[in-house]
């Protein structure tokens, strides 16, 4: 059984090209197995919200099969529709109805029956921590509730397989914290497969078993958080100086023992291309010059540092462009 | 998919279209305001067109009391056509698209809205008409037809909002659209008869303009008596309306929502 037949998702050279604009989706393969979660990161306009929409069914791919949860995505949209629920970018609910009449509405448009419907809205809507909102408007709604309402939504037919776009962007750490909290909840505790977009690093590090990471419409590495870090296996050291106007001193020793690397302000930084050996060297070399050291610190290496070694940009505010708008099929160039 | 569940599909939209209409007082209300100012300004101003030979009623009011049907009904265009853009821009379609849900459901539940402002917009405008002196010499049951008349122009004109809201996805596009329908009534039967335009090119334009015939079906009712042709001729062009503007929005919905 391939992981696509029963709750997985299987991606073979998925393509999708937009008329006057470079390819979002450029031949991405990758396999999610049931149960996972499977971080996908990458910046802004990478071609993430591109890819979930073509797995979703809601764009047709320009070249290249998926198959989720068994069904193929462009053969079987509505068995595929069946099987999912899909949280995408923006928080997309009705300002002016409550959340209990989004619930209500969504579990109605499922054919959950009637006389279920309520309980399982009342139910979800607990879940998520809105029970006591339930009856007010969303327009009255902060941006974690909403997100959560989101998350209910997309839960009400109890999906096998959640896509869920940037789901945690925009939102103050608590709230983002107790989002994580109930999709690894759902993973682990209803074995639910969860495909998560993600910019934020620390998101794809503390949630994903697995992460891909795309770039300019491209998987460029895939692996556990883990096995991708130790592919790079370079730390990164970074110091400040006593005094100020010794930075540029310091960023030339450190030079001389790899690339540099993102540092705040006052510091630098350098990739350790000996790995956390050359530590003892660096501290030894900086005494050389004669430079006086405030702090040091190794960093253990990072997914922006897989990101950096796989593209060679940082992945903070690598995303200028943005994705090119998914929507009209009228701009499309051609479909599967 | 079985009747039962369509049914339920268009009975949750119905539901929610209706809550949206009456939770949003700016949509109702210049619906309700402006047509009735419009009436007080012309009835007043015109008031000796009257006097004119041939003029089909002694009373200007009455005559242009058919005037808010059709100017309601315009505002469902912008209505219906609004909500559905913003749907477009949040992203709302995507999310009822994920659902099993058909189009045919999507766009009658959507004209739910249309329905209701059409029957409040129906019943204030004859309300008003008739307590400030207009006739309607066909009685209650010409008042119901013009109710029910008034309701199946909304709802067709409705259409052509969700036709303009799927093309564009826009709701700036939408509203531009309510000027160009305002052209189409100024440019007919609203303020004169047919047979009393003596402009020769106005009088061809408003011959030809189906808004014109709408009108008549109204005053028909209003103070001319029953006239089975001038009632057929409205409900035709209504209906007429009504299946071009769903075939219309039914083909922009295929475009707008690709889901495989």
């Amino acid at each position: 059984m391939t992981p696509a037949d029963a709750n997985g998702i299987e991606v073979e050279g998925l393509v999708r090209e937009f008329k006057n604009g470079p390819r979002a989706v450029d031949g991405i393969d990758l396999v999610v197995e049931p149960g996972e979660i499977y971080g996908f990161l990458g910046p802004n306009g990478a071609g993430k919200s591109t890819t979930v929409l073509m797995l979703t069914t809601l764009l047709p791919p320009t070249a290249g099969t998926a198959r989720v949860a068994g069904f193929d995505i462009v053969a079987e949209g509505p068995k595929v529709r069946a099987s999912i629920g899909a949280a995408l970018q923006e928080a997309a609910l009705d300002p002016l109805l409550s959340g209990r009449e989004h619930m209500r509405l969504q579990t109605a448009l499922h054919g959950i029956g009637k006389a279920e419907r309520a309980e399982r809205g009342r139910k979800l809507l607990e879940r998520v921590g809105l029970a006591e909102a339930a009856d007010r408007r969303v327009g009255g709604y902060s941006g974690g509730m909403k997100r959560r309402l989101d998350l209910a939504l997309a839960l009400a037919h109890r999906p096998r397989i959640l896509f869920l776009d940037e789901p945690t962007t925009g939102l103050d750490i608590q709230s983002r914290t107790a989002l994580w909290e109930e999709v690894a909840r759902l993973a682990v505790e209803e074995g639910v497969t969860v495909f998560l977009t993600t910019q934020y690093l620390e998101e794809a590090d503390a949630l994903a078993g697995r992460v891909g990471i795309i770039d300019h419409g491209r998987l460029v590495a895939e692996g556990t958080p883990a096995e991708l870090k130790a592919e790079i296996g370079r730390p990164t050291v970074e110091a400040v100086p006593r005094d100020p106007g010794d930075r540029e001193r310091l960023a030339a020793v450190l030079a001389r023992f790899g690339l540099a690397a993102g540092a705040s302000p006052r510091a630098a930084a350098a990739r350790l291309e000996g790995g956390e050996a050359q530590l003892a060297e660096v501290v030894r070399a900086l005494d050389a010059e004669g430079i006086a050291i405030e702090t040091l610190q190794l960093h253990a290496p990072s997914l922006d540092d897989v990101f950096l070694a796989k593209t060679g940009r940082s992945l903070e505010g690598a995303g200028e462009d943005e994705e090119p708008e998914p929507g009209a099929e009228a701009e499309a160039v051609g479909s599967a | 998919m079985s009747g039962g569940r369509l049914r339920t599909q268009v009975g949750q939209l119905a539901r929610r279209s209706v809550m949206r209409t009456m939770r949003q007082p700016a949509q109702i209300v210049p619906a309700l305001v402006f047509p009735m100012f419009l009436l007080a300004v012309n009835s007043g101003g015109l008031r000796d067109t009257t006097n004119l030979p041939g003029f089909p009623t002694d009373s200007y009011l009455t005559f242009a009391l058919a005037v808010p049907f059709v100017q309601g009904a315009l505002f469902s265009v912008m209505n219906s056509g609004t909500d559905l853009a913003r749907d477009i821009e949040t992203g709302f379609l995507d999310r009822l698209a994920l659902t099993p849900l058909r189009g045919a459901a999507l766009l009658s539940g959507l004209l739910a809205g249309a329905v209701v402002l059409g029957l409040v917009q129906a019943a204030t405008y004859l309300t008003v008409g008739l307590v400030a002196g207009a006739e309607l010499v066909t009685g209650v049951p010409g008042a119901l037809v013009i109710v029910a008349l008034s309701v199946s122009i909304t709802v067709a004109f409705g259409t052509i909002g969700l036709f303009a809201a799927l093309r564009t996805g826009s709701g700036e596009a939408v509203q531009s659209l309510f000027p160009v329908f305002f052209v189409f009534l100024f440019i007919s039967a609203m303020a004169l008869p047919l047979d009393l335009i003596q402009t020769e090119w106005f009088r061809e334009i408003a011959t030809v303009n189906p808004v014109t015939y709408l009108l008549e079906a109204f005053r028909s009712l209003l103070f001319e008596g029953w006239e089975p042709d001038a009632l057929a001729l409205g409900f035709g062009i209504a209906a007429a309306v009504l299946a071009l503007g769903m075939f219309a929005a039914s083909s922009a919905l295929k475009t707008r929502l690709v889901r495989t």
